[in-house]
């Protein structure tokens, strides 16, 4: 089986996908007219070219951490959870919960406690459809996109029913306390001497979420229940010959994986809106599945991944505000990310291995 | 609630059930032949633009409708390379079906018709118009069968009653033909079909075309009878409730229809009354929206009845050598 190296498997697949991604997005600009190297040229300055666009960058970059380390560590027990739009979404809800209704006298305190709110909230969301995937074996694929839409009605009704404060018309909660404001970039950079851009969002969660991949890093690698997950993951009975509980795994995995999810929260509501909106999460749930398989499902893989997105989310505004070009090329974008690395993956490695075992062949 | 506001709720119960049904059937034969497709939403999304940006351009709503099927197959295409040939996870295809039909679809209109990602409305010729049946007006005044026959019955557009005629067209194809008998075969044991000679990646390519063939009308008639035109994310879920529909229907075309029929009627009870009053209790208008949703999960997890999808479903066929 062993055809060829590992680094071609984790590194060269994903690059080769990419770069076909990245081949047919350039057609596609092509395609409307506009020239793809001006777009580039545009993108690469709009998202990397000042502490501004960076500011931008990594804060999407923040929210696609969370996400992608959500799907990866459910896919290292072979759960495809899609449901982390709707995870992030009630983790916002634990997030102002947490914020609006606790007088907090410092924001580290705050973040600690809405963190852990909106990780309790995503993985509550995550458990309903875990528990029947584990106990009744319906489809998680199924249960979670329903649990999405499931999500967006509840936070609708709460918005609009429960925690707009009275006299408003937006379906929003109020402004969360001065208090609890996370520190941006700037605000942290400039002690030490970086001029950062002040208007730019991206803020302390980038920390928390850098710490993240690295607390995830240690888990499925390190850890005895790192272990069971991956062990489950490649073989579900042989698992079972190892003592290992699939309802158990099953749980774990997804517990966290919505937990992760509902994190991200701390960035986009905590951290940028400062209060809860409809739709806030704008999609980072389900981009996370891409940045997820584009990282191999490995958090390094997920931190690259998720700034390349960053990049292209902020990129891609950018490219909306100064051409005709509309921000939609970055769905079409992650759409051929998605399609080469995740379903169309056979088609790079096959003729790849083809010629590893022609090569090998050659030195023998 | 009267007589004739039941009527007009059943009337948009049918008209929404409409591309319920046509995609719900199009997963079905999907499904039934093995392959898994949550990509339905996209390819109705795609097919939705096409069909009406064709229609909009040459005021042919039946060039349009060949448009959005037309382009509703590529896509299926992709998902049959993707899950047939090279064997990628059906899931992940699906998922990427559906992003590229929500970004394609925008950028293209706004290429064409710098509309903010919409197309024209669509006028007389590029619409498919309500077809009156015979003597619907002369009976409208018939007391009970005249509203019944003049509102529900007549006046839908040619591509309803499509729709509801392909439930029994799909019932014999499946149940009454070799190829449906060979098609769910191949959904339950492709080996066994292999080893009868019959080629498991031709059958799997017909299912995933003739779903794709489905999706297509299903999309035509949003864009183009439903609605006058193509809007941003027109079909709003309703691939993802006809997966649900297909499921509660335990991938039987009948129960396929009833399904439809009950996502449709509750559709309309939403878009109707907002908010429901039963005695001091209210049922919030996001309670309705949301429950096509919790009846599919409720029914997932086994509690009404047990929904068993075909076997080999989801599985890559790989023959042995």
């Amino acid at each position: 089986m062993d055809k060829m190296p590992k680094w071609a498997d984790v590194v060269l697949i994903p690059l080769i996908s990419l770069i076909l991604a990245a081949i047919l997005s350039a057609l596609v600009i092509l395609g409307i007219g506009e020239d793809p190297i001006a777009a580039v040229n545009l993108m690469v300055s709009g998202a990397l070219g000042s502490t501004y666009g960076w500011g931008y960058t990594l804060y999407y970059a923040t929210n696609f951490l969370f996400t992608g380390l959500a799907v990866s560590v459910a896919f290292h027990a072979r759960l495809f959870n899609i449901g982390g739009e709707g995870q992030a979404m009630l983790g916002g809800l634990g997030v102002a919960l947490v914020c609006l209704y606790i007088p907090w006298p410092h924001w580290s305190l705050a973040l600690i406690f809405a963190s852990l709110g909106a990780a309790v909230f995503g993985a509550a969301w995550a458990a309903i459809p875990a528990y029947l995937q584990a106990k009744r074996g319906s489809h998680i694929v199924i249960t979670t996109i329903m649990f999405n839409f499931i999500a967006a009605a509840v936070l609708n009704y709460v918005l609009v029913n429960l925690l707009r404060p009275e006299g408003s018309m937006d379906p929003a909660t109020a402004r969360f306390p001065e208090a609890v404001h996370l520190p941006s970039l700037h605000e942290i950079l400039a002690p030490i001497g970086i001029e950062f851009s002040k208007a730019a969002p991206a803020n302390v969660s980038f920390l928390v979420a850098v710490a993240a991949c690295i607390a995830v890093w240690l888990l499925i690698w390190r850890t005895k229940l790192g272990y069971e997950i991956r062990a489950y993951g490649n073989s579900e009975y042989g698992a079972l010959y190892a003592g290992i509980s699939p309802v158990k795994i099953t749980m774990v995995a997804m517990l966290i994986s919505g937990g992760l999810a509902g994190m991200m929260a701390t960035n986009n509501v905590m951290g940028e809106a400062e209060r809860l909106v409809l739709n806030s999460t704008e999609g980072a749930g389900f981009i996370g599945i891409a940045v997820a398989l584009m990282g191999r499902s490995h958090p390094f893989g997920v931190f690259l991944a998720a700034i390349l997105f960053g990049f292209l989310y902020q990129g891609g505004a950018e490219l909306a505000l100064w051409t005709s070009i509309p921000r939609e090329l970055i769905v079409v974008i992650q759409a051929l990310v998605i399609l080469f690395t995740g379903a169309l993956d056979n088609m790079v490695r096959g003729p790849l291995e083809r010629i590893f075992l022609a090569l090998r062949r050659g030195k023998v | 609630m009267d007589f004739l506001t039941l009527i007009q709720v059943l009337d948009s119960t049918v008209r929404l059930a409409t591309p319920l049904l046509l995609a719900c059937l199009a997963g079905l034969f999907s499904e039934r032949a093995g392959i898994f497709d949550i990509g339905l939403e996209g390819k109705m999304l795609m097919a939705a633009f096409f069909s009406a940006a064709v229609a909009a351009t040459t005021g042919n709503v039946w060039l349009g409708l060949l448009a959005g099927i037309a382009s509703s197959l590529v896509l299926s295409g992709l998902h049959g390379l993707a899950s047939i040939t090279f064997r990628g996870n059906q899931l992940i295809s699906g998922v990427a079906i559906n992003f590229l039909a929500a970004g394609m679809t925008v950028l293209i209109a706004q290429d064409w018709f710098q509309q903010g990602g919409r197309t024209p409305s669509l006028f007389s010729g590029g619409r498919f118009e309500p077809i009156n049946l015979p003597f619907a007006d002369a009976l409208a005044d018939v007391p009970v069968l005249g509203p019944i026959y003049s509102e529900l019955l007549s006046g839908h557009s040619v591509l309803v009653y499509l729709a509801f005629l392909a439930v029994p067209a799909t019932a014999w194809i499946l149940f009454g033909t070799r190829f449906g008998l060979r098609l769910r075969a191949v959904g339950e044991n492709p080996a066994a079909v292999d080893t009868a000679g019959v080629s498991v990646v031709g059958l799997r390519y017909a299912a995933v075309m003739i779903c794709g063939l489905l999706c297509g009308i299903a999309g035509a008639y949003l864009a183009t009878a439903l609605q006058a035109g193509f809007v941003k994310d027109m079909t709003a879920g309703r691939g993802f409730i006809a997966l649900a529909a297909l499921i509660f229907a335990k991938w039987r075309p009948w129960h396929a229809l009833g399904a439809c029929l009950l996502f449709g009627l509750l559709q309309a009870v939403a878009l109707r009354f907002q908010n429901i009053e039963i005695g001091t209790f209210v049922i919030p208008v996001q309670m309705m929206d949301a429950l096509p949703y919790i009846l599919t999960v409720v029914i997932l997890a086994g509690f009404v009845g047990k929904a068993v999808p075909p076997k080999a479903g989801g599985e890559p066929y790989v023959k042995e050598r």
